[in-house]
């Protein structure tokens, strides 16, 4: 056996091992690789740094747990940008797995700011209670306000059909949120009665569900809509963006990064999150995949030669 | 009103309060959470070496796992609430619920080999009542919508070539939009050709529908690389879970 042969009947595990190297190092040690911004992640920010205080945003946390890596730290960057602009939020899911993690996402955040807001008060010297619930009680509210600022509706089952009843009411459509709550008592949904009063709807998906709003929500009642995907479907929404259809696109780990750079550099928070640490992972498997298909193919094409053998392009 | 982004939050502060009591969510059980994910996740990657009964063991329990899990979901995100509940709860206003309630049963009955023609009764209502909300939304959305994106305009300027090239900017944006849509039209026009079986490629149909396997291999070649993306970032999830949440080490 050649040494080409040998080469290339390498034993696959150790490609594995070099790309589980190239993901731990990095992880532990980052490199701080630059993450540059494109102009459909871009889109969405500047869309939402354009709405005034208390405009009303939808997003819609349509993934399952599979999906997590690539999407939830897409979603809490959303959320933080949205709250750091003090946007009324509303926030439900299609997916009945992803319903846990778009409540934990969103309590999180909102957890985050309200602590700051609580430390802001007690460096000012300013005392506060927490009533059982641990909400702000007293002479000032919290910052984030449920049912208020920001509301959580659930998961409902019907895909098109939720999204045709959102066009009608919201309240009708999820007479409760996921903690039980009536909606209709909610002042969130004062000014928000259906999916035309949004003046932004972003869907966070890894399923087909961007193309279901759009189809459904979109077209037929005229919001400005934004998606964030998991990587391998990015490319397919590509069209909706050139047609107008989407106003931006975030598309897997890198799109979750770059929003995290944006609402960074904008000063909304204070260090990126998840996304960002694994890009320099991301970046280094992806330079040794390039490497690697170099690599064997040079060999492979030489082994052809040598065996005379014709190479056809 | 103004809020400061302070980088020193606690643990405590950020942890919704249902974390932080006694129950499933309490402190233990989440050991005990992360201690079992972690030890799946092993079983699951010691594939990669060779299959072994620990990774067997863990892909049946990931398979019977998920399959309880979405009856349960099912059970209490649509079939309870939405039929059961109402149905029990209020029948004189829901009673009309008993008619989609036999559809759903009639659908069972595809696992009856002599009677699985009656299933074929409420898919025929889920196929028609389905073709009739998404045929017209799908004209729309997929059709004209994508069609009026492929026939826009050339030349999107008012001002004449020499007032251009006064101005930079506005001339980069009218040319990069012309080869934008150059590049779309010749696209599109050759992708179909390709696609046009009705005549031999030969001869102009043959060259342009080749034209047409150039862009569909760059089309390939874009999407496989964002799956090679979304593959590694479930990795980079995972690790960023067996190092952080599991070991305790301190990424980033």
């Amino acid at each position: 056996m050649s040494f080409y042969d040998k080469l290339l009947k390498i034993d696959r595990r150790w490609i594995y091992l070099l790309v589980a190297i190239a993901v731990i190092v990095p992880l532990l040690k980052p490199l701080r690789l630059p993450v540059t911004l494109t102009e459909p992640a871009e889109n969405i920010f500047k869309k939402i740094e354009t709405l005034p205080e208390g405009s009303h945003v939808l997003i819609s946390v349509d993934f399952a747990p599979s999906s997590e890596p690539e999407l939830k730290p897409m979603i809490v960057a959303l959320y933080r940008h949205c709250f750091a602009k003090k946007l009324k939020l509303v926030t439900m899911t299609l997916e009945a797995a992803g319903a846990a993690l778009a409540e934990d996402a969103l309590s999180i955040t909102v957890n985050e700011f309200n602590a700051n807001y609580r430390d802001d008060l007690a460096q000012k010297g300013e005392e506060y209670v927490l009533d059982k619930y641990g909400v702000l009680k007293g002479a000032d509210e919290d910052y984030l306000v449920k049912g208020e600022d920001y509301t959580y509706l659930g998961y409902k089952a019907g895909y098109a059909l939720v999204v045709l009843g959102l066009g009608d009411s919201f309240t009708n459509t999820f007479s409760k949120d996921y903690s039980g709550e009536a909606t209709s008592s909610q002042p969130i949904f004062k000014d928000m009665k259906s999916l035309s009063d949004l003046d932004l709807m972003i869907d966070i998906a890894s399923t087909a569900a961007v193309e279901m709003w759009i189809t459904y929500g979109k077209e037929r009642y005229k919001f400005d809509m934004g998606a964030g995907c998991t990587a391998v479907s990015a490319t397919q929404y590509y069209p909706f963006l050139n047609s107008g259809q989407l106003l931006g696109l975030l598309g897997g780990l890198k799109g979750a990064a770059e929003y995290e750079k944006m609402i960074v550099d904008a000063g909304y928070w204070v260090k990126p999150g998840l996304a960002t640490t694994g890009m320099d992972a991301q970046s280094i498997v992806h330079f040794l995949t390039v490497v690697i298909v170099i690599i064997t193919n040079f060999f492979y094409l030489i082994r052809k030669r040598r065996a005379g053998e014709k190479t056809n392009f | 009103m103004e809020i400061t982004i302070h980088s020193a939050i606690t643990f405590a502060q950020i942890i919704p309060e249902r974390l932080q009591v006694e129950g499933p969510y309490s402190p233990g059980w989440t050991w005990f959470g992360i201690w079992l994910a972690a030890v799946f996740t092993l079983s699951m990657y010691s594939f990669l070496y060779k299959d072994n009964p620990v990774f067997k063991f863990g892909e049946h329990m990931y398979v019977g796992i998920s399959v309880g899990y979405y009856i349960c979901l099912t059970w209490f995100n649509i079939m309870r609430p939405n039929l059961f509940d109402k149905i029990i709860g209020d029948p004189g206003f829901y009673w009309y619920l008993v008619f989609p309630g036999i559809l759903g049963v009639m659908m069972l009955f595809r696992f009856s080999r002599s009677l699985s023609w009656v299933s074929r009764y409420p898919l025929a209502y889920y196929v028609a009542a389905g073709a009739g909300l998404a045929i017209p939304a799908i004209i729309q959305a997929y059709i004209l919508a994508q069609m009026h994106s492929t026939f826009n305009p050339l030349w999107v300027s008012d001002l004449t070539v020499v007032e251009l090239f006064t101005q930079k900017d506005v001339m980069k944006e009218v040319l990069v939009n012309f080869f934008t849509q150059i590049v779309i039209f010749v696209g599109v026009l050759s992708v179909l050709i390709y696609f046009f079986f009705s005549l031999e490629h030969r001869g102009a149909v043959g060259r342009i529908s080749q034209v047409g396997i150039w862009f569909l291999m760059i089309t390939f070649g874009a999407s496989f690389g964002y799956t090679v993306m979304a593959r590694i970032s479930l990795l980079i999830g995972r690790m960023q879970f067996i190092l952080g949440d599991w070991l305790g080490l301190k990424l980033g």
